[in-house]
C-alpha cells in the first residue's frame, strides 16, 4: 500500500511570530522554519505504518518555494521514500494546494493520504477536507488513533466532548490531531540517507493546475494587549461593575 | 543570528532530541551528581556520537564542523555535553595513529556506542599543562607495560569501557627533547580496573564525573600502544585542536542560551510598570554579549574550516576556545544579573549553566596558556618559562 504525505514548511512553533510594521503580514525575515507539527505526526503515522508492514512505500509531498525543500528531507530522514516538491512562488491558498495535491494522488495512486489537520501557520484547516472532495475519497479528519483493515481504514476522530470512530473505504484521507502518536527524532544515520533519496520537482504547469488567488490578505495585526485585572472588595461591587462599567448583565 | 547556520538538519534534529531532555532532568542529574546516561544513549543510538568516525568504520564520516553543530545545538538547548563529548574526539588519537588492526577492534564498536572510548589521561597532580613532567611511567616486561603513577581531572573514567593514557616510557633527563619518551596507550578500563588501576571520584562544583586515577603495576599488553614508543607526545598533540574546537562550539551554544534566556526575561519581567528589558542598564549588556558570541562564532567557525580543510589550525583553533569561552560566561555573568535573585533559583537552570560554562576557560587548556601560545607562537615574543 502506498501512502502519501503531505509535509509544510512554517514558522517554527517556538518562535514568537510578529505582525510587519506595515500590517501587510507576518515578518518571516530571519525566522526559525521547521516542518509543519502536524504534517510531522502524519509523517510519524505514515513511517509507523510502514515499519509495521501496511505500507510499502511512504511518498513526503510538499507545495511551496525550493526552500520547503529542507521539510520534505526531514521527512525523508525521518522515513519517508521519497518526496515530490511542486513548485511556487509566495502564498498558496489551500484550496490551491489542494488541486496540486490532488494532480499528484491521480499520479501516484496511494491508497492513503495523510495530512495535518491544519498547519500552524495559517491554521485554515481546509486542505485535507478539499482534497477529500476534489479527489472523491472519503475523509476522517482529526485522528487520534488509526487502523487499516483489508480494504477499510478505521479512524477514531477527535470531536467536541468525546470521540468518534469512522471506518471508511480506500482510498482514503486521514487528518491528524496532536494525540495520534508522537514523532520521533531523525538519526544521523538517516539524515545522511535522507540526502541521497529521489526528490522530484514538478511544475503546476507540470500537473496541469492553474495557481489562481480567490483570497486577498488585507491586513495582519498583532492582538490587542491584554489590560491588567482589578482587584474588587466584595460581591457588590463585582455586580455594580459588571452591571455599569463592563455592561455585560442588566 | 548573525551568521547562516551550518548543517540545519543535523542541528534541527538535535534539538528534537534535545527537546525531550528539558531543564528538569539537567537540574535531576545536577542535583545528585548522576551520569545522564538516558541522555547520553539517545545521542549514541542517533548516531551524534559518531558523526567524526569514518564510515567505514560505522560512523558518518563528517567533517569536524559537523561535530560542532551537535555540541553547539545540545548546549543551546539547555543541555551540557559534557559527559559525552570525548566520545566523539578521543577516537581521533587511535584513527591518525592506531594500526589497521586496533582501529578494526576498536572503531566500529565505538561508533556503534558499545564501547565507550570517552576518557584521555594526561594530567597529573605534580605536571598540569606542563606535559613533559609526567611522572606516570611504563617499563616493558615481556609483551606487557608494567604501569605506575598517579593522574588527576580525568574526565568519566567511571563511564568509559577505554582510556587513552600518555605514559613515560623514557624518563625526562634520558631524552634530547623533553617532549620525546612519552608513549600512548589503550587502556581497557573494565579489565584494569581492580587490577591495578584504582579510580576516586572528584567531588567538583558541577556534575562533571571527574575522577583520579592510580596505577599500581598495571599490566597493559603492548599491543596495545598507538603509534610509536617515544612518540606519544606528537600522537595526542593533533587530537587537542578538534577539542578545543569542539568545546568552543559549546560554549557558543552555552553563550546563545544564556543571551536567549536573558532577552525573554527582560522582555517579561515588569518593574516600575514597564520590561526591565527597556532599561538600557538591563538590555546593553545583553547586546553585548551577544555581539561577542557572534565575533566568537565567527573565529569557531573559521578553526573548524582550516581543521576541516587539513590546514594548521592551532592558533584559531586556540583563540576560538578563548574568544568562545570568554562569551559564554559574558553572557552568563549578564543572564544571572538580568535575572536578579531568579538567577540563583535552581529552577530558572540559569545557575547551573553559568557553573556548567565557566569550565571552560580553565579545561581543556587555561586562557592563560593560550595567551603564552599566542605571544610565543604567533607574535614571536620570548617565553617566559
Amino acid at each position: 500500500m502506498k501512502v502519501l504525505v503531505a509535509v509544510k514548511r512554517v514558522v517554527d512553533y517556538n518562535v514568537k511570530v510578529r505582525a510587519k510594521a506595515d500590517g501587510t503580514d507576518v515578518d518571516l525575515n530571519n525566522v526559525k522554519m521547521s516542518i509543519n507539527p502536524f504534517c510531522e505526526i502524519a509523517v510519524e503515522e505514515a513511517v509507523r505504518l510502514k515499519e509495521a508492514g501496511v505500507a510499502t512505500e511512504v511518498i513526503a509531498v510538499s507545495v511551496g518555494e525550493k526552500s520547503c525543500q529542507e521539510q520534505i528531507r526531514t521527512a525523508l530522514a525521518l522515513g519517508a521514500d521519497r518526496g515530490i516538491q511542486v513548485e511556487t512562488d509566495g502564498k498558496v491558498e489551500p484550496l490551491v494546494i489542494a488541486k496540486l495535491l490532488k494532480a499528484v494522488v491521480d499520479k501516484e495512486q496511494p491508497q492513503l493520504v495523510i495530512l495535518g489537520k491544519q498547519s500552524i501557520d495559517g491554521d485554515n484547516n481546509q486542505t485535507g477536507q478539499m482534497l477529500g472532495a476534489l479527489a472523491n475519497m472519503g475523509q476522517g479528519t482529526f485522528a487520534s488513533e488509526i487502523a487499516v483493515e483489508g480494504d477499510k481504514v478505521n479512524v477514531i476522530r477527535e470531536i467536541d466532548g468525546g470521540l468518534q470512530t469512522v471506518s471508511l473505504s480506500l482510498p482514503a484521507i486521514v487528518t491528524t490531531d496532536l494525540r495520534l502518536n508522537e514523532p520521533r527524532y531523525a538519526s544521523l544515520p538517516n539524515i545522511m540517507k535522507a540526502k541521497k533519496k529521489q526528490l522530484d520537482v514538478y511544475t503546476p504547469d507540470d500537473l496541469g493546475v492553474a495557481v489562481t488567488s480567490h483570497i486577498t490578505q488585507i491586513k495582519v495585526e498583532a492582538p490587542a494587549e491584554r489590560k491588567a485585572g482589578i482587584t474588587v472588595k466584595d460581591v457588590e461591587e463585582l455586580v455594580d461593575k459588571l452591571k455599569n462599567e463592563a455592561k455585560i448583565i442588566s | 543570528m548573525a551568521i547562516d547556520q551550518t548543517y540545519p538538519e543535523i542541528r534541527a534534529a538535535v534539538a528534537s532530541l534535545c527537546s525531550q531532555y528539558q531543564g528538569g532532568y539537567w537540574r535531576k542529574m545536577d542535583a545528585a551528581k548522576a551520569y545522564p546516561t538516558e541522555f547520553v544513549q539517545a545521542l549514541t543510538s542517533a548516531g551524534f556520537l559518531a558523526t567524526l568516525i569514518p564510515e567505514n568504520y560505522g560512523g558518518a564520516g563528517l567533517p569536524l564542523g559537523a561535530g560542532c553543530a551537535v555540541l553547539e545545538e545540545v548546549h543551546r538547548s539547555g543541555g551540557n555535553g559534557a559527559a559525552c563529548h570525548a566520545q566523539m574526539y578521543t577516537m581521533g588519537t587511535l584513527l591518525r595513529h592506531g594500526s589497521e588492526e586496533q582501529k578494526e577492534q576498536f572503531l566500529p564498536a565505538v561508533a556503534e556506542g558499545k564501547l565507550r572510548l570517552q576518557t584521555f589521561a594526561v594530567t597529573e597532580p605534580a605536571s598540569g599543562t606542563d606535559t613533559s613532567r609526567i611522572r606516570t611511567n611504563a617499563v616493558r616486561d615481556g609483551d606487557d607495560y608494567v604501569i605506575n603513577g598517579q593522574k588527576v581531572f580525568i574526565s568519566r573514567t567511571e563511564h568509559s569501557d577505554l582510556m587513552i593514557l600518555l605514559v613515560r616510557t623514557t624518563p625526562r633527563e634520558q631524552c634530547v627533547k623533553h617532549t620525546d619518551g612519552m608513549s600512548v596507550l589503550l587502556v581497557d578500563m573494565r579489565e584494569a580496573v581492580g587490577n591495578g588501576l584504582s579510580i576516586s571520584p572528584i567531588d567538583t562544583m558541577m556534575n562533571h564525573a571527574s575522577t583520579e586515577l592510580f596505577f599500581d603495576d598495571l599490566r597493559v599488553p603492548v599491543c596495545n600502544l598507538i603509534g610509536e614508543e617515544g612518540q606519544g607526545f606528537k600522537c595526542i598533540l593533533d587530537g587537542m585542536n578538534a577539542e578545543r574546537i569542539l568545546i568552543a562550539a559549546e560554549c557558543i551554544g552555552d553563550a546563545r542560551w544564556f543571551t536567549a534566556k536573558s532577552a525573554e526575561y527582560a522582555r517579561e519581567r515588569t518593574v516600575f510598570d514597564r520590561p526591565i528589558g527597556a532599561n538600557q542598564g538591563i538590555q546593553f549588556p545583553i547586546a553585548k554579549a551577544h555581539i561577542q558570541t557572534e565575533a566568537a562564532a565567527l573565529m569557531v567557525q573559521q578553526a573548524a574550516d582550516l581543521y576541516d580543510a587539513g590546514r594548521s589550525a592551532g592558533a584559531e583553533a586556540n583563540m576560538a576556545k578563548l574568544l568562545a569561552s570568554e562569551a559564554s560566561w559574558a553572557a552568563g555573568d549578564t543572564c544571572i544579573q538580568t535575572h536578579g535573585g531568579y538567577g540563583f533559583a535552581a529552577e530558572y537552570d540559569v545557575e547551573r549553566k553559568f557553573r556548567e560554562t565557566r569550565l571552560y576557560q580553565i579545561a581543556p587548556i587555561s586562557t592563560n596558556l593560550i595567551l603564552s601560545y599566542v605571544a610565543t607562537r604567533e607574535l614571536q615574543l620570548p617565553r617566559s618559562f
